[in-house]
């Protein structure tokens, strides 16, 4: 197995006295794609969080090439190399689009993402670089939220539910352009609830139930009977 | 008829004081949701930094600019993250004690380093230079301090809406949060925030000290000032702070010429007729 990119031991996390993650264990190789599915609470965001330093846990808690990453502050995760598109999108709404997305650059990593490369991937973003972010409709948003984590070049990018709150169709167009984001040898963690898409996007799966992994499989390995046991917590 | 014209043009400039006591002010609030209590006896602090500057130097007061910005950037910096990054937080009352502390331990220490005579910056020639336009007699150091108003907010503009630390001040401002995840320390971005103000919080002093006498009391009155303007002029909009301080000016010297004991009575109702008319302000910032 090559080396690993992201490896989290015994990882909890915890809201005040609420316990969102208990003792999760989870390894990434690198240039790999995994899926992380679940119901809603079942700690998936708290994961992104935990991982991109949001959260703060113990150093040895998230490793990143073996480096401890638990205690750092978000900014210093991000110029490591790890890039996080959050849930909603959470563009900046004072910044316009081409501001949203230069912002993305400002941890300074050298890599193949530039602002060029972002229109070449979404051309629209091109045609809409001037507007108010927020003046875009719900896709071209996830869009710029995309291409703002890629302007980091980041080698790990966490996608926290990508499709949610957009149109089927949009959906698809996001992602038919993942692959050539993931094709870059990017390593990469994808939480979704629409599980098709992240599973045909993946090559490992886990599945969050209440802060724990119920289930952890390669995607052609796990059946549709376990994924359904471990998302909902009965026997299938 | 030219004596009420004469009272508006010296109501305009002195508006370029206020608009310098509030940019400060309206930035920290605008980037970080702080509100300092302190920012006028930090005008006073730099008013005395400039003293000590001139004397010690034997310099011209725009000249020890060059030293006091420097210096009140720095000490901004410092307290920024020494201290007010600490107390920033969901709850708003924090900051604000804060800085009331701040405000009485800057006040007792000019008093005991300066002493509570009324001191006043020399500003020399350019302090009684005058223009005649047209009739109404303008001072020149009126006329620079407008001047340099409306440069200091044209710069800030151009921080803010077309540079790097300008797009960091705004990130910051949105969300706090996704803006860590871009790799901006917010704790250094609010510190370059508070150097920045500060740095302004400089000229607004050596400019107060040269036009008046100061001495360690009289900043909560210039915070007032500036938190009117600020108000007037609709929170997070540097141009609509120049109007304020501009409107607000202009109340004072037309209540100064009615009765000179209206002057500061005449601002405040000025302030209280658009609070109550307009309670965001006559331009607030329109929100995307």
């Amino acid at each position: 197995m090559p080396e690993a990119t992201l490896t989290l031991s015994n990882l909890d996390a915890h809201y005040g006295d609420f316990q969102a993650l208990y003792g999760l264990d989870l390894e990434l190789a690198a240039g790999e794609v995994v899926a992380v599915i679940g119901a809603n609470g079942a700690g998936k965001t708290t994961l992104m969080r935990s991982i991109s330093g949001l959260l703060r846990n113990r150093p040895d808690a998230v490793r990143y090439r073996g480096q401890p990453i638990g205690a750092m502050r978000a900014d210093q995760v991000a110029a490591l190399g790890i890039a996080l598109v959050p849930e909603g999108r959470q563009l900046f709404p004072s910044l316009s689009v081409e501001e949203n997305l230069m912002i993305g650059g400002k941890v300074g990593r050298a890599g193949p993402w530039d602002l060029g490369k972002v229109y070449e991937l979404f051309p629209i973003l091109e045609e809409r670089k001037a507007q108010a972010s927020t003046s875009l409709s719900g896709g071209q948003q996830q869009m710029v939220a995309i291409g703002r984590a890629l302007m980091a070049n980041p080698d790990l990018i966490l996608f926290d539910e990508i499709s949610l709150g957009l149109a089927p169709v949009v959906i698809r167009q996001i992602y038919q352009a993942l692959p050539s984001i993931v094709g870059e040898g990017m390593t990469a963690m994808i939480v979704e609830q629409d599980i098709a898409q992240a599973l045909a996007m993946s090559s490992r799966v886990f599945c969050l139930m209440e802060g724990r992994i119920a289930l952890e499989g390669r995607t052609e390995d796990v059946t549709h009977d376990q994924i359904t046991a471990a998302y909902f917590g009965v026997e299938a | 008829m030219i004596e009420w014209t004469g009272a508006i043009v010296q109501g305009v400039l002195l508006g370029g004081l206020y608009a310098l006591f509030a940019a400060g002010l309206s930035l920290i609030f605008g980037v970080m949701r702080l509100v300092n209590i302190a920012h006028g006896d930090l005008i006073i602090l730099a008013a005395y930094m400039g003293l000590t500057t001139t004397v010690m130097l034997g310099v011209h007061p725009f000249l020890a600019l060059l030293i006091v910005m420097p210096l009140m950037a720095g000490l901004g910096y410092a307290l920024q993250r020494g201290v007010l990054n600490q107390t920033l937080g969901d709850d708003i009352l924090p900051p604000l004690l804060v800085t009331f502390g701040l405000s009485v331990i800057i006040q007792n220490a000019l008093l005991e380093f300066y002493t509570a005579d009324p001191r006043k910056l020399p500003g020399g020639a350019v302090e009684t230079a005058s223009l005649d336009l047209g009739g109404i007699t303008v001072g020149v150091l009126p006329l620079l301090t407008f001047g340099i108003a409306v440069a200091v907010i044209a710069g800030l503009q151009f921080v803010f809406y077309r540079t790097s630390l300008g797009r960091g001040f705004r990130a910051v401002s949105d969300n706090q949060d996704i803006a860590q995840l871009m790799g901006l320390n917010k704790a250094h971005v609010f510190g370059l925030a508070m150097a920045l103000a500060l740095a302004v919080v400089a000229i607004a002093g050596i400019l107060l000290g040269m036009r008046t006498s100061f001495d360690p009391a009289i900043g909560g009155g210039r915070l007032i000032f500036g938190f009117e303007a600020v108000i007037i002029g609709g929170l997070g909009n540097l141009w609509g702070t120049l109007a304020g301080g501009v409107i607000l000016g202009v109340a004072q010297t037309l209540g100064a010429k009615i009765d000179p004991g209206y002057q500061i009575l005449a601002g405040h109702i000025a302030f209280l007729i658009v609070l109550a008319v307009r309670p965001n302000g006559l331009f607030p910032r329109v929100e995307h």
